[in-house]
C-alpha cells in the first residue's frame, strides 16, 4: 500500500541528565507547544487523535495514561497510550491517518529517568520472574552476551566499536539539545570499566530526561497548510520471542523483519543506495554496527571497513547518528524513537533538499524483542 | 461449552499446593513536583491555598498548573483562593488503601473551594461530620473550612490541612 | 437490513472470538491465559496463526502481575512472534480499546487479518490486588490522603445519586440483573440469583458502595479475530462488521469534573455514532454491553451513551427495559458484575458478547429481539475514558 502521511511539526525539550525543576507534565507541555507551533496548528481545534508512549514503571504511576491529556491540549479528545517506545506511536498514527477518518494525529513520548531512584531495579522487573530474575541483577548482562556473539560472528574489532562512541559523542558537540557531547578517543572507551565483558561502561548510553511531540497529518492537511513536510515513506515494527535465549544475537531477526516491512512499503530494494542518512539504535555502542548490518545498510563493506573508511561519519557516504545518537543525546527511555525522529526531521530540513531519504530505527530494550523502523522522504 | 482455565482456591495456595516464585518490586521514585505544584506546596506550608488563573478563558485552577487544560495557553496569574468551600460530594470509607477494615469510618469529600472556578474541587477528608449526615446527603452543598496543622508541623503537603469541617451557619 | 457504511475505505469484520474462564485465581500464567484465549478465537474463525498479519495486545496495569513492560513479556503468548505487534493501553478501557486498535490495523489497509488479545492476571498481588490501585493516584494531591480506588468511585456514585435523586434500591437492580444473566455465561465467576435486599445488606465498603455493588477481582483472557471485507466473505457467511469506533479522555484532574455525567463517554459515543451513521442511539442500538465494574456505572454509562436521558437509566432499569427480553437489553452476558472483571479481558469479553448476540450464537443469553446493531463499551483511568465499538450484521 502507499503511505500518505506527513510529519508537519515536531518539538522537543533539551535532553538533560536530570530536570529537577520541572514536572513531567511541564516537560510534555514544552515539547507540545513547540510541536504545535512548528506545525502551525491549534490542538484544541485541529487535533484529531493524541498518541502517547509510556510504561507505568518508568513513570512510577500505575495506569499512567491518566496523567497526559491536559498538558498536550488533548482533554476530551481521543487519546491513548502505546506501551513502549514512541516510534510505535508513530506507527499507530500512520495507520489512523490511513483509515481516512483522521487528519491530524500527534505522538508524544518523554523520559523522567532522573525521578527513578534505582533504575536497574526497574529494568529487572521487566525480566521473566521465573527464570531470569533469580539469575540476573543487571540487564547489561544481556548486552554483554549480545555484543560478544555479534563481534565474534561478524569479526568486528573492538576499535571499530569504540569509534562509534567517539563519533557519536563528538557529533553531539554540535547539537544544542544534547548533554553528552565530548571529545573521546577510542582508547578511553577501550579502557573504561568492564560492565559485562566485552561491554564497557562507555559503550552504554547514559540516560536523559526530555520530551518530544511529533504532529502527523494527511495529504489534505499538508495541501491546506501549503507546507513542504517530510513524508513517511514506510514504517515497520516487529516483535520476536520474549525468551531472550532464542534470539539471534548477531543479527536479530525481528530487527531485520521490521526493516523489510518498512522497505517494502517504501519500495526500497537497495537500502544503502536509497538511504541518505540513518538515525539508528545505539543504546549500546555495538548496536549501531549491528543495526547497520541487519538493516542491510553495509553495502558489502565489512563493519570494520565501514567505520575505518569513515562511511558513517557526518561527511561520509552514509552518515549515522550525525546529531549524536543515544550516546550523545542520552537514552530517554521510551522517548528514544522520537528523539531520533526529531533529529532526522531537523537533519532533513537543514539539508536544503539534498537529503532525500532518512531512516529512523530503535529497539525497546531487554528483555523486549521489538524493533521499529521508519523511513522519511520528501 | 467448556472454556479453558484452571482455577484454584486461596486455601490451596496457603497449603503450598500452588508452585510460585516470590518477588518484591523495588520501585522507588522522587517525583519532581515542578514549577506550579512547588509553589502550591510552599503556600500550604504558609497556611494558604493558591490557584492559578488562565487570563484567556478566566478559569481559576486548583490545583495549579502552568498550562490551561482547556485553551492550552500558559497560565499566568497566581490567585489565592479561600480555605473554605462547598461539599460537591462525600462518602464514608470503612476500608483503608490496602482494603483492610478501618477502626473508625472516615468521611472524604470533593470540595469546591471558594475563589476557584465552579467545579474546581479538591479531594480531602471531612472532620466533625457524622456519617449519617453523609448518607442522608445533608452535608452535600454545605460550606466547610480547612482545619490546618499547627504552623511548626507543616511540611508543604496536602496533609498540612488536617481536614475540612462544617462552617457554623445561622 | 444492514446499511453499507460509506465512511470507510476498508470495512472491518469480526470473524471469531474466544474466552478463558474468569476466576479469582488461575493456575495458568499470564502467557498461558493469553495463549488459551487466542487459540479459541483462531479456532472459532477457522484460522491458524500463520493466517494472521499483525497482533494487538491489551492488559491493564503492569503492577498486577508484577512485570514491567508487560506487553514485551507477552509477544509469543499473544501470537505476536515475528509479526507487527503492539500493546495499547487506556487503563480499564483497554479491553474495548484493543478492538478499536485492531480495527484501524485493518481499516488502514495495512493488514488483512489481525488477532486481538486481552489478558489480565490480578491474583499475583499480595496481600490484595486493591493495593495496586493506590499507585494510580496523584502522588502530591491524592496519595498522601490514603486514597483508595473505591473512594473515588463512591464519590462519583454519591454525586450521581445526589444530583438526580436516585435511590440505592434502583441501582442495586443492576447487580441483581447482571448476576442473574451471568448464570447462563460459561466463563462466569460470580453468577448468582440475588435480591435487592442482598445488595443493600452486604458489607458497606465506602458508602454508598457495598460489597455486591462491585465486580470481583479476576484472572482471565479474551481474544477476537478481525479481517477485511475480502477475507470476511471468504471465511464466513456471518461476519459482524465494526461500523463505528470512538473514544475520549477527560482531564486528569478528576476533582475538577462534573461527576454526575460522564462527558468523556458522551464524546466517545458521539464519535462512534457519527462514524456508524446513527442519529438516534436509543432507537437504533438493539443491544449493548456497557461497562459495569460497579452497578451505578451501567446507569451512568447508558446516560453518557445517550441510551437514556440524564437520570433516566434507573427508571428504564426498574421498568425492565434493560432485561434480555426488554426493548433495550443491557449486559445480557452478565457483565463484569456477573461474569467477572479481569480488566482488559472483561472489556474484550463485551465485544465478543455483541459478536455472539448479532450472530444469534449467544445460546441461553440470546436477547429476545432480533438484534442488528450492537454496542460494546468500556471505561477506565481516573473515571476518565470511554471506549466504544458499534457492530452490525
Amino acid at each position: 500500500m502507499s503511505s500518505d502521511v506527513y510529519i508537519i511539526g515536531i518539538g522537543a525539550t533539551k535532553f538533560s541528565p536530570s530536570t529537577p525543576e520541572f514536572s513531567f507534565k511541564e516537560l510534555m507541555y514544552e515539547a507540545a507547544v513547540k510541536a504545535y507551533n512548528d506545525a502551525g496548528i491549534d490542538p484544541r481545534k485541529d487535533l484529531d487523535v493524541m498518541v502517547t508512549a509510556a510504561e507505568d514503571y518508568w513513570e512510577g504511576i500505575s495506569i499512567f495514561d491518566e496523567y497526559v491529556p491536559d498538558q498536550l491540549g488533548a482533554v476530551l479528545k481521543p487519546v491513548f497510550t502505546v506501551s513502549g517506545d514512541g516510534l510505535w506511536g508513530v506507527a499507530h498514527a500512520h495507520m489512523l491517518i490511513n483509515t481516512g477518518q483522521f487528519d491530524v494525529v500527534a505522538v508524544e513520548a518523554h523520559s523522567k529517568a532522573s525521578d527513578i531512584v534505582d533504575i536497574q531495579s526497574i529494568w529487572r522487573m521487566a525480566l521473566d520472574p521465573y527464570i531470569h530474575r533469580p539469575l540476573v541483577d543487571n540487564v547489561h548482562v544481556f548486552a554483554g552476551l549480545e555484543m560478544n556473539i555479534f563481534m565474534e560472528s561478524l569479526d568486528v574489532d573492538r576499535d571499530a566499536v569504540s569509534l562509534v562512541v567517539s563519533k557519536n559523542m563528538g557529533n553531539a558537540l554540535g547539537n544544542p539539545l544534547a548533554p553528552y557531547g565530548a571529545d573521546v578517543d577510542p582508547d578511553m572507551v577501550n579502557e573504561s570499566e568492564v560492565v559485562s565483558y566485552p561491554l564497557r561502561s562507555m559503550d552504554i548510553s547514559k540516560y536523559s530526561d526530555g520530551a518530544v511531540v511529533a504532529v502527523l497529518a494527511s495529504r489534505k492537511v499538508v495541501e491546506d497548510l501549503g507546507v513542504d513536510a517530510p513524508r513517511i515513506l514506510g514504517i515497520g515494527w516487529v516483535s520476536g520471542s520474549s525468551y531472550i535465549e532464542e534470539w539471534d544475537f548477531a543479527a536479530p531477526e525481528f530487527v531485520w523483519r521490521a526493516g523489510q516491512l518498512a522497505y517494502s512499503m517504501a519500495n526500497i530494494n537497495d537500502p544503502y543506495d536509497s538511504i541518505d542518512v540513518a538515525f539508528i539504535d545505539d543504546r549500546y555502542s555495538f548496536r549501531e554496527l549491528q543495526s547497520i548490518y541487519t538493516l542491510g545498510l553495509d553495502n558489502g563493506y565489512s563493519l570494520n571497513e565501514l567505520v575505518y573508511n569513515g562511511v558513517t561519519y557526518p561527511d561520509g557516504d552514509l552518515p549515522v547518528n550525525p546529531f549524536g545518537g543515544y550516546l550523545g543525546c542520552g537514552y530517554p527511555l521510551v522517548a528514544g524513537g522520537l528523539q531520533k525522529l526529531y533529529n532526522a526531521v531537523m537533519y532533513m530540513r537543514s539539508g536544503g533538499g539534498d537529503v532525500e531519504t532518512a531512516l529512523v530505527m530503535t529497539r525497546m530494550e531487554y528483555p523486549s524483542p521489538s524493533a521499529a523502523v521508519a523511513i522519511l522522504g520528501w | 461449552m467448556k472454556l479453558p482455565g484452571t482455577p484454584y482456591k486461596n486455601e490451596d495456595f496457603k497449603a503450598g499446593k500452588i508452585p510460585y516464585v516470590e518477588d518484591k518490586p523495588d520501585a522507588r521514585y522522587q517525583f519532581s513536583v515542578g514549577i506550579a505544584m512547588s509553589r502550591f506546596l510552599e503556600e500550604l506550608r504558609k497556611g494558604k491555598i493558591i490557584g492559578i488563573k488562565c487570563i484567556h478563558c478566566g478559569r481559576v485552577y486548583v490545583p495549579p498548573r502552568t498550562f490551561c487544560s482547556y485553551c492550552f495557553k500558559p497560565t499566568s496569574k497566581w490567585v489565592y483562593v479561600k480555605d473554605t468551600g462547598i461539599v460537591n460530594t462525600a462518602v464514608v470509607s470503612y476500608i483503608a488503601a490496602d482494603r483492610g477494615r478501618m477502626d473508625k469510618p472516615l468521611v472524604v469529600a470533593v470540595i469546591e473551594l471558594d475563589g476557584a472556578s465552579p467545579g474546581m474541587g479538591i479531594l480531602h477528608k471531612l472532620g466533625n461530620v457524622d456519617p449519617e449526615d453523609v448518607t442522608s446527603r445533608k452535608i452535600f452543598g454545605k460550606r466547610v473550612r480547612a482545619v490546618w496543622k499547627p504552623e511548626e508541623e507543616r511540611t508543604g503537603s496536602i496533609t498540612d490541612i488536617l481536614y475540612f469541617e462544617p462552617v457554623e451557619e445561622d | 437490513m444492514a446499511r453499507m457504511n460509506i465512511n470507510f475505505k476498508n470495512r472491518v469484520a469480526v470473524i471469531g472470538a474466544g474466552l478463558t474462564l474468569f476466576r479469582r485465581r488461575m493456575y495458568e500464567t499470564s502467557r498461558e491465559l493469553a495463549w488459551e484465549a487466542a487459540k479459541q478465537a483462531l479456532d472459532s474463525a477457522g484460522l491458524t496463526l500463520n493466517d494472521i498479519d499483525a497482533v494487538v495486545f491489551g492488559s491493564a496495569p503492569d503492577a498486577f502481575d508484577g512485570i514491567h513492560m508487560q506487553g514485551e513479556h507477552m509477544t509469543d503468548a499473544a501470537g505476536g512472534y515475528m509479526k507487527p505487534y503492539t500493546r495499547v493501553y487506556v487503563g480499564g478501557g483497554t479491553g474495548v480499546f484493543t478492538a478499536i486498535a485492531g480495527w484501524w490495523h485493518v481499516a488502514s489497509g495495512l493488514f488483512d487479518r489481525v488477532l486481538v488479545v486481552a489478558e489480565e492476571k490480578m491474583s499475583p498481588v499480595r496481600p490484595h490486588p486493591q493495593f495496586v490501585f493506590h499507585h494510580i493516584f496523584d502522588p502530591v494531591m491524592d496519595k498522601p490522603l490514603g486514597v483508595n480506588l473505591i473512594w473515588i468511585f463512591a464519590l462519583e456514585m454519591a454525586r450521581y445519586m445526589y444530583k438526580y435523586n436516585i435511590k440505592k434500591e434502583d441501582i442495586a437492580l443492576v447487580s441483581v440483573k447482571n448476576k442473574r444473566n451471568a448464570l447462563d455465561h460459561p466463563a462466569a465467576q460470580v453468577a448468582a440469583e440475588i435480591t435487592v435486599d442482598d445488595v443493600l445488606n452486604s458489607e458497606t465498603l465506602v458508602w454508598p458502595v457495598q460489597r455486591l455493588d462491585i465486580s470481583p477481582v479476576s484472572d482471565g483472557a479474551a481474544a477476537i479475530v478481525l479481517c477485511n471485507e475480502e477475507y470476511a466473505k471468504q471465511y464466513t457467511d456471518t461476519p459482524v462488521w465494526i461500523e463505528g469506533v470512538g473514544w475520549s479522555l477527560d482531564t486528569t484532574y478528576w476533582t475538577n469534573r462534573d461527576l454526575a455525567f460522564p462527558k468523556y463517554l458522551y464524546y466517545a459515543g458521539k464519535m462512534a455514532y457519527k462514524m456508524a451513521g446513527i442519529d438516534n442511539p436509543r432507537k437504533e442500538i438493539d443491544v449493548a454491553e456497557v461497562y459495569d465494574p460497579f452497578d451505578y456505572k451501567e446507569l451512568h454509562h447508558m446516560e453518557g451513551l445517550q441510551l437514556a436521558r440524564k437520570g433516566e437509566a434507573p427508571i428504564l432499569t426498574r421498568e425492565g427495559v434493560t432485561q434480555r427480553d426488554g426493548d433495550l437489553p443491557i449486559n445480557p452476558s452478565g457483565g463484569l458484575l456477573g461474569v467477572g472483571n479481569p480488566i482488559a479481558a472483561a472489556g474484550l469479553m463485551k465485544v465478543a458478547e455483541i459478536f455472539w448476540q448479532l450472530r444469534k450464537e449467544a445460546g441461553k443469553r440470546q436477547v429476545a429481539k432480533d438484534p442488528v446493531t450492537g454496542l460494546a463499551q468500556a471505561w477506565g483511568d481516573l473515571m476518565q475514558i470511554g471506549t466504544v465499538v458499534i457492530m452490525r450484521v
